[in-house]
């Protein structure tokens, strides 16, 4: 190979990690300003308290929005994640409460109302991805079948009644505490932890990125696009019945009406916070925990600073605009 | 002068594309404009009609400085643009393609459709082509595409039609119709821009020359006056490589049949063709545009479901259900058109290269970032992929090196067999002679390569015998002693009754 | 003449036979719904049905012409409540200010989703999403978080409530702007714009088409008509609603992918939508008849699980008529 001059090729190596860190450092520079605001503003917002806090609510945001920014990254989208959340913290109380089964062992039960229910909500997840991988459905139109449905399944379940119960060993995953640490935010640290594993440094995790990025290609390129699709909504409603639990058990309440009410807005807000195009292609699932905290944060200082709901919407309206709006400068430097 | 652009610099996040370019073209003139792939030819052209902006240098319309913010507004002052990636609407028809941005209008301020229906069906049978303008373009196959594309252009009424490598995925007949309606426009004192890597092409039609390297232009002037091996020595700043014909003179008939297709059939495109490739050899697959060899090469690969006949890869009879199934069996594909079935725009050139290969470099799930890192560079290497890096995102690449990052993608994969639609689509010539010879290379080592093109040059050169399509059934299968240029275009121009 | 015909009801796309599937599936609920139920095909049902339903109609046909670019716009229940708040307080002053009024909200909501979109390029989804939370917030805020009442003395409410020539006014507005959006799409150069935009903004960016003005345009559009939806919603109620219109975007959006057009963009029709809007406006009349008939009383919870499985069932059969006619 002679006759090709490669030399003229100048060094620019450096370059994508620079980008990488500046549109990472959009949303982070909307976190930290926020940050600054409330230390300025809010009363008694530099405490544990505050920490504990923001930490325990925002930690279902993010188990939810991280398995929404795979589904994302595939060009989809997942709106049944609030309904399955409902669907499976209507199921775990009715299982150790012996509803369900007819098992008497109390450890048993607490097992199996961890396990059925985030099976159950992997299994509507299947249905989602078996509707948009096999059927060629739109995801919108596809997930807002069981956005619609879910919802009212549990609701049929319960009767629409709110399910109370006081029980500490199903509810160590919202009260409990390891080394001193929520075990919610554990939970959250570990989902972050492999979900930026697998879109890093996984097979699945690029072939997600590339199915986003252009699906027709990656077909030709031996790409199982039908069983990557699957996957990502599979993945987005075990998270989502994951959150589901943690909700219910922070509550010591099931009601099917309200668990999850909303969710998807909050995780696809999170993740264009984010910096992952709602076009697929891109998965950034730092972003999306940024982005969560982003979210988090603007709610708790509207809430905090007593501003009434009417105008609390309208300025996170705002908010959202400008983080993703600095996020997008960022990207482009 | 109707057009001169001087100085233009562009850089792209800091790397230079173009530095200090120029380019003049006289109203009535046919001005090549050549370079090796990267040199800048595509870029400089999009500054002209305001897809991209330049950072520095002066654009003069008619002795007016202007600076276009949209290609919109180049297009109002008479610049008709044909782009390297076929740029038209998919999903709308035919005739709205052409008419698009300046339909007809009734009295009444509606669209007449009538009129685009007829004015569209009159253009393109000027270009021989009956087709039926309602039908969406999606329907179309690349070269009639890009013949839309060249109509649509030519309808603008522009004072400069500019045509970046247009002929890239026409054949010879087609190019001869393009030809003509070139000289038509020359006629009538409109002047062409034309990008092209076909040397020959170049001289049959253009009045003079700019040739560009490294975003530098390195010389103008009349065709005539530019020697062949001086035009490609300003190219590649040094000698080309003496071009040998690579194919071998027989000798593989006693190897075994790696790929056979018997009576292969789908839908209306492809109805009967059989075809066969040895081990170790280049069988070309030739024949007009619409003849159905791209369907072939799809319905080998397992991406069109085959519905008659029989498909036997070593001897075993297959029926592809998905690529992933074809390509388990060491096939590979290079499709025709890189920017639809091709590349993954936003991904990096390394990611690029690497995803058909990805199952095979994984440890527990896990990619083999170095071996992913030491297969990449290789590849850069030998193929000469002008990038700035490999984690640069492929569509930020010129046309002929995301081609060659696509060939990479295959090769790396070790392949058995090599299906590849239009191999040197868009490379300028100094690869193609590389290319080509490395396929020759990787024959010898026992790769079976079937090659689809429309240059019959290419064909001749590489191929050690050709399967002719016409109508989407084989009309003729020519030995290496058989072929010649006069075989054949006699054979693609078999008609079935 | 016989082509003309044959272009007509000769399904050549895959989504004219997603269209034809619409249609049929219309035609199917409306016999059985005829063959079920006594007071179905009575005059009072159809006119309340068309009275109730057009809102949701114009809404759909705005939701159209915004998923035809490939965005989305997920305000348009919000502005719609947000306008009928604004109606009911300008109602005092005379019908058409109350219109004028409420579509102009409308217009400055679906503006400013129209420059967040081309302006800051900021993804359609986020950008109406914001909006749909800003809309309720204003609505909240003017209506001091309760409904308004419209006044009744300056005929505002005969735009929602009375008839003309025998049918409700609502049910003429609606008609008379898809007979609009039809030409507009099907016949006007820019419609196609659209429809090009939709197909490709890089392409149609270089085709020379003036991109950020019709985008700005398309959402501009989407909010004037959730102004109007929100003008008859007032109007028929007798009262500015701030939080009506909850899921009304999930709706529309509904109802024009069962209309066959893809969310990807590049593709869509008038009167597909419209008859997707009619056909999911027929689950509800008809899970109504059936809990009015007394066999299974349907509790609400029930109610959202059948239109979940019904939207299932229409949008499955859908994928598969537009799956066998797939282009080559
Ligand atoms: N959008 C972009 N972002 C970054 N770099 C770019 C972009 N477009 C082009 N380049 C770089 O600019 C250089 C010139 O590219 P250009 O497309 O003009 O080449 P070309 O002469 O048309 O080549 P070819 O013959 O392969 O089409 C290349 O090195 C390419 O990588
Ligand atoms: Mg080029």
């Amino acid at each position: 190979m002679t006759t090709i001059d490669t030399s003229a090729a100048p060094e620019r190596a450096a370059r994508p990690n620079v980008v990488r860190f500046l549109s990472r450092y959009g949303t982070f520079a909307a976190f930290v300003a926020l940050l600054l605001f409330n230390i300025a503003v809010t009363p008694n917002f530099l405490s544990w308290q505050t920490l504990n806090v923001n930490l325990t609510q925002v930690a279902t945001i993010v188990i939810v929005a991280v398995g929404m920014t795979l589904v994302i990254a595939t060009g989809g989208i997942d709106l049944s994640v609030g309904s399955l959340m409902a669907i499976a913290g209507a199921a775990a109380p009715m299982i150790f409460m012996g509803k369900l089964l007819p098992i008497d062992n109390m450890g048993v039960l607490i097992i199996l109302s961890f396990i059925l229910p985030v099976l159950l909500a992997m299994a509507f997840g299947w249905f989602n991805g078996f509707l948009v991988a096999r059927l060629s459905i739109q995801p919108i139109v596809a997930t807002l079948v069981l956005f619609i449905a879910g919802r009212g399944l549990a609701q049929v379940a319960t009767n629409g009644n709110l399910q109370v119960f006081k029980n500490p060993d199903f509810q160590f995953i919202a009260m409990g505490r390891i080394a001193g640490i929520p075990a919610q935010v554990i939970i959250m640290i570990v989902v972050v932890a492999l979900a930026y594993c697998l879109v890093r440094y996984s097979v699945i995790g690029r072939q997600i990125i590339a199915v986003g990025g252009n699906e027709k290609a990656a077909r030709l390129t031996g790409v199982p696009v039908r069983r990557v699709k699957t996957f990502v909504y599979v993945v987005s409603g075990a998270l989502a019945g994951v959150a589901g639990l943690i909700v219910v058990a922070r509550n010591s309440a099931s009601d099917a009406n309200l668990v999850g009410l909303g969710m998807e807005l909050d995780a696809i807000a999170a993740v264009a916070v984010g910096g992952s195009l709602l076009t697929g292609g891109r998965a950034n699932i730092i972003g999306t925990v940024l982005g969560a905290f982003v979210i988090q944060l603007v709610r708790y200082t509207l809430l905090a600073n007593g501003v009434p709901d009417a105008a609390a919407l309208i300025v996170k309206a705002g908010l959202i605009i400008v983080a993703v709006f600095i996020q997008q400068r960022a990207d482009k430097v | 002068m109707l057009l001169s652009m001087q100085d233009i610099s562009k850089a792209f996040s800091g790397v230079a594309a173009l530095r200090s370019a120029s380019l003049s073209i006289a109203e009535g003139e046919v001005m090549a404009l050549v370079g090796q792939n990267g040199a800048g030819k595509s870029t400089l052209i999009k500054i002209l009609t305001g897809a991209y902006q330049r950072d520095t240098g002066l654009i003069r319309l008619e002795g007016e400085d202007v600076v276009f913010a949209t290609p919109g507004q180049s297009q109002a002052r008479g610049i008709a643009t044909i782009y390297q990636e076929i740029n038209l609407a998919p999903q709308r028809s035919v005739a709205e393609n052409i008419y698009l941005s300046r339909e007809p209008k009734t009295r009444f301020g509606l669209l007449d459709r009538r009129a685009m229906r007829d004015g569209a069906a009159a253009v393109l049978k000027t270009f021989n082509l009956d087709i039926d303008v309602d039908l969406p373009v999606a329907h179309f196959s690349a070269a009639t595409r890009q013949m839309i594309a060249i109509a649509r252009a030519v309808t603008q009424k522009a004072r400069l039609v500019i045509m970046d490598e247009p002929t890239s995925s026409l054949d010879e007949r087609e190019v001869a119709i393009l030809f003509q309606t070139i000289r038509t426009l020359k006629k009538n004192g409109v002047a062409v821009l034309f990008i092209g890597h076909r040397l020959d092409e170049l001289y049959e039609i253009c009045d003079r020359v700019t040739i560009m390297r490294d975003g530098q232009t390195v010389a103008e002037s009349a065709m005539a006056d530019m020697p062949k091996m001086e035009l490609v020595r300003h190219m590649l700043g040094k000698e080309l490589a003496a071009f040998e014909a690579i194919a071998r003179d027989g000798g593989s008939e006693a190897k075994p049949v790696r790929l056979l297709a018997d009576g292969v059939g789908s839908g209306v495109r492809v109805r009967d063709v059989s075809l066969t490739v040895r081990e170790g050899e280049i069988s070309g697959l030739a024949g007009l545009l619409g003849s159905g060899r791209t369907e072939t090469a799809r319905i080998l690969f397992g991406v069109d479901r085959l519905q008659s006949g029989a498909i036997r890869v070593d001897g075993r009879e297959r029926d592809y259900n998905e690529p992933a199934d074809a390509i388990a069996d060491g096939i590979g594909l290079v499709s025709e058109d890189r920017k639809i079935d091709g590349i993954i725009p936003d991904m990096s050139i390394r990611e690029n290269m690497t995803l058909a290969l990805l199952p095979k470099l994984k440890k527990a799930g896990i990619v083999d970032r170095a071996r992913q890192q030491e297969i990449v560079t290789h590849y850069i290497k030998a193929l000469g992929v002008k990038c700035a890096s490999p984690d640069q995102p492929i569509k930020e690449l010129s046309g002929g090196n995301q081609q060659k990052v696509l060939l990479a993608r295959w090769l790396c994969t070790d392949p058995r067999i090599l299906i590849i639609d239009e191999p040197t689509r868009g490379i300028d010539i100094g690869a193609k002679a590389e290319i080509l010879k490395l396929l020759r290379r990787l024959a010898d080592e026992g790769l079976s390569v079937l090659m689809i093109s429309s240059e019959l040059e290419e064909l001749l050169a590489a191929a050690d015998h050709v399967t002719v399509l016409s109508d989407g059934r084989s009309v003729a299968a020519l030995k290496r002693n058989e072929l010649s240029e006069t075989a054949l275009l006699a054979a693609m121009a078999h008609q079935v009754n | 003449m016989l082509k003309t015909l044959s272009r007509l009801f000769i399904p050549k796309s895959s989504g004219d036979y997603a269209r034809l599937g619409v249609l049929l599936a219309l035609a199917g609920l409306i016999l059985f719904g005829a063959l079920r139920y006594d007071n179905f095909l009575s005059q009072f049902n159809i006119l309340s049905f068309l009275r109730y339903n057009s809102m949701f109609a114009l809404i759909a046909l705005g939701m159209a012409f915004v998923i035809i670019t490939g965005g989305i716009d997920l305000s348009v229940g919000a502005v719609a409540a947000m306008s009928s708040v604004v109606a009911a307080y300008l109602s005092p002053y005379g019908w058409l200010p109350g219109l004028a009024g409420g579509m102009a909200a409308g217009l400055v909501a679906g503006a400013i989703n129209g420059v967040i979109v081309t302006r800051l390029r900021i993804q359609p989804f986020i950008a109406t999403l914001a909006m749909m939370l800003a809309a309720y917030g204003t609505a909240l805020l003017l209506a001091n978080n309760q409904s308004v009442s419209v006044s009744y003395d300056t005929g505002f409410t005969t735009i929602g409530q009375d008839d003309f020539l025998g049918f409700p006014i609502p049910a003429w507005i609606a008609a008379f702007v898809y007979v609009l959006g039809w030409v507009f799409l099907e016949r006007l150069p820019t419609g196609r714009h659209v429809l090009a935009i939709g197909d490709g903004e890089a392409t149609a960016n270089l085709m020379g088409l003036k991109v950020e003005r019709t985008l700005f345009a398309v959402y501009a559009l989407s909010g004037l008509l959730a102004g109007l939806a929100g003008v008859i919603l007032a109007s028929q109620f007798g009262a500015g609603q701030p939080t009506e219109g909850v899921g009304w975007e999930l709706f529309a959006i509904a109802s024009v992918v069962v209309g066959g057009t893809l969310l990807t963009g590049g593709s869509g029709s008038v009167g597909a939508t419209l008859a997707g809007a009619l056909l999911l406006a027929m689950v509800f009349n008809i899970l109504n008849f059936e809990n009015g008939l007394g066999w299974i009383s349907l509790s609400a919870y029930w109610q959202s699980v059948i239109r979940g499985a019904f939207l299932l069932i229409v949008v499955v059969l859908q994928a598969r008529l537009m799956k066998k006619t797939e282009a080559p």
